[in-house]
């Protein structure tokens, strides 16, 4: 503004800064991208040259049904953990935001499963508890209930990936509670008066309010639900009978094991349309439920 | 009942509830470091955390190791690559998040919308050709396909967060500075980058855990067993598991998790508010 004419970098300095990160883009993201959608309709693994096949890969999956069941297994987990989680996660900000003594030594024990939950250690951890005759077990024998093979039976291992998942309600619960803090004092206290309860000002004030918190802790859980891994990979196996088979994993097993480089590509675009999809659809479904106090807002 | 008594029965079973979930979900860790001191025919016999005949085997078999190299090796080996990827995740971030909050340049607004849309982009799409890609460049087997995009500020979260602050942060300062007579490149020094900082901790925090985590990434790139950082390395040892040597696979579990658990809590608050400030911004 105050000084014209300069040369191109003078003026585009910001450029400058934000090439490392366009190199990278280009290199590492967009390019990879790209790519993966050309193999996607390719025959194509490292020892060979990629032949066209066109629509072969994506015919091959809708007609597998191994395939097919990979991609319902995923929905179901998606849709069973992400609502479990953000229910707990609300449920547990919500007591804790009441002038609750010790906060933050709650909010760290509620924490920790999230800090450690995606590493190996507890994965390994999991598979000793629902070992036939692991922790688990013991515990419930105590209460008179017949050991069962978790890890052993379809519902069973699928249920401890869940539960895997649904015990890292903390770094959700963490966000609530921030924007719990944001909501206003003076709301409770006129619903006070006005004979509101404890639920239905729950209901009525805290739920509406936080709704965009909600809605970014719903997309974000979504899309990485939808790719999970870890804990198929290494709790169970994929197994028994495929029931913990989900996409990703899929994708890793024909990519790596198999070497079938187009196959994997085909199967994680259309995992990739998935999560589009749906958050898309989230995106669209915000004007009916997500509220905004301000423009400002997205 | 009256409300004040019926106020003080809700605030018991609050706290009734927030113990007992509490324990449930902090018992299994509890657990595990008893376990990992109990004998392998205790570890599947009972439930309680306290081991009625400690012993240390566990932790003796498991620093042995495999083939001359103990689980401070592979320890080690995790670190070779978290520490860099760390420094350069916030190196990198810091920079673009400067260039974009501060500058306008040709093309921004296109930028700007290829950098938000990467944050959902999944990962999963770019694993066969970025694997292909580093087999090409001859990376695989190194640390390199794990350091170098953050390099580049492949961690689109991280600059987000920091746009986020940076936006924040009022510009009267930098201009003061400006004419004082200090350049782009010092303006970021002496004036962003102070400002930033308890941002910049909470993005090297969470990046340090989520590296630490990291599984997929080894899995996908590291093939010699020499070079396994330790999430790889206790796969493998429960894989390879033929007797039932329980105790051991617990102990360096627990090991394993020691460097995330301590920095962790050394570093709480800044964990939480990094987290609740991304999340409601972002």
């Amino acid at each position: 503004m105050k000084k014209k004419k300069k040369g191109f970098w003078k003026r585009n300095i910001g450029l400058a800064f934000v090439m490392p990160w366009l190199v990278g883009l280009l290199a590492f993201k967009l390019y990879p991208f790209i790519a993966s959608f050309i193999y996607s309709f390719h025959s194509y693994n490292l020892f060979k040259t990629a032949s066209f096949t066109g629509l072969e890969n994506y015919k091959y999956i809708l007609g597998d049904k191994l395939i097919v069941k990979a991609f319902i297994q995923t929905f179901k987990y998606a849709f069973l953990t992400v609502p479990l989680e953000l229910m707990f996660a609300l449920f547990i900000a919500y007591i804790l935001n009441d002038k609750i003594k010790g906060l933050n030594f709650f909010r760290t024990i509620y924490y920790i499963p999230s800090i450690l939950g995606g590493s190996v250690s507890i994965a390994v951890l999991w598979k000793f508890l629902f070992k036939t005759e692991g922790l688990v077990n013991i515990m419930l024998g105590a209460l008179g209930i017949p050991a069962f093979n978790w890890l052993g039976n379809p519902d069973g291992a699928f249920f401890v990936i869940v539960l895997l998942r649904v015990w890292q309600f903390g770094s959700p619960m963490v966000i609530f509670l921030a924007a719990l803090k944001g909501v206003q004092g003076d709301l409770y206290e006129a619903a006070a008066i006005d004979g509101a309860g404890k639920w239905k000002q729950f209901l009525r004030i805290t739920v509406p309010l936080i709704t965009p918190v909600i809605f970014y802790n719903f997309v974000t859980q979504l899309c990485h639900k939808f790719q999970e891994f870890n804990g198929p990979f290494i709790v169970t196996q994929g197994g028994p009978l495929r029931s913990t088979t989900l996409v990703s994993l899929l994708v890793y097993n024909e990519a790596f094991k198999r070497n079938e480089m187009g196959q994997a590509s085909a199967i994680a675009w259309l995992l990739f349309l998935v999560i589009m999809t749906f958050t898309a659809v989230a995106f669209i479904s915000q004007k009916y439920w997500v509220y905004y106090a301000d423009e400002d807002g997205r | 009942m009256n409300r004040k008594e019926k106020a003080r029965l809700n605030l018991f079973l609050r706290y009734l509830l927030l113990i007992g979930l509490g324990i449930v979900m902090i018992y299994p860790l509890c657990w595990m470091i008893g376990a990992s001191f109990k004998t392998n025919s205790e570890l599947f016999s009972s439930a309680g955390i306290i081991p009625m005949a400690p012993t240390l085997d566990g932790y003796r078999n498991g620093f042995k190791g495999y083939e001359g190299m103990n689980l401070l090796h592979f320890m080690g080996n995790t670190y070779k690559f978290v520490l860099p990827k760390v420094v350069f995740t916030v190196i990198s971030a810091v920079i673009t998040s400067y260039g974009f909050a501060r500058f306008r340049f040709v093309g921004k607004n296109l930028l700007f919308a290829l950098l938000l849309s990467t944050l959902f982009l999944p990962q999963v799409v770019l694993n066969v050709p970025q694997y292909i890609l580093f087999n090409e460049v001859g990376w695989l087997n190194s640390y390199l396909p794990i350091v170098i995009p953050s390099m580049l500020g492949g961690d689109t979260f991280f600059v987000y967060m920091l746009i986020q602050f940076l936006r924040g942060i009022p510009k009267e300062l930098e201009e003061a500075a400006e004419i004082d007579g200090c350049n782009v490149v010092e303006r970021l020094w002496y004036v962003i980058v102070p400002m930033l900082k308890p941002s910049i901790v909470s993005c090297a925090l969470f990046q340090f855990m989520w590296a630490s985590n990291d599984f997929m990434g080894p899995l996908i790139y590291i093939n010699s067993v020499r070079k396994y950082p330790v999430s790889i390395f206790l796969r493998m040892s429960m894989d390879t598991e033929t007797g039932f040597d329980w105790n051991r696979i617990l102990a360096m579990s627990l090991l394993a998790i020691i460097p995330s658990l301590a920095v962790f809590f050394m570093a709480q608050d800044s964990f939480v508010d990094g987290i609740a400030a991304g999340g409601v911004k972002g």
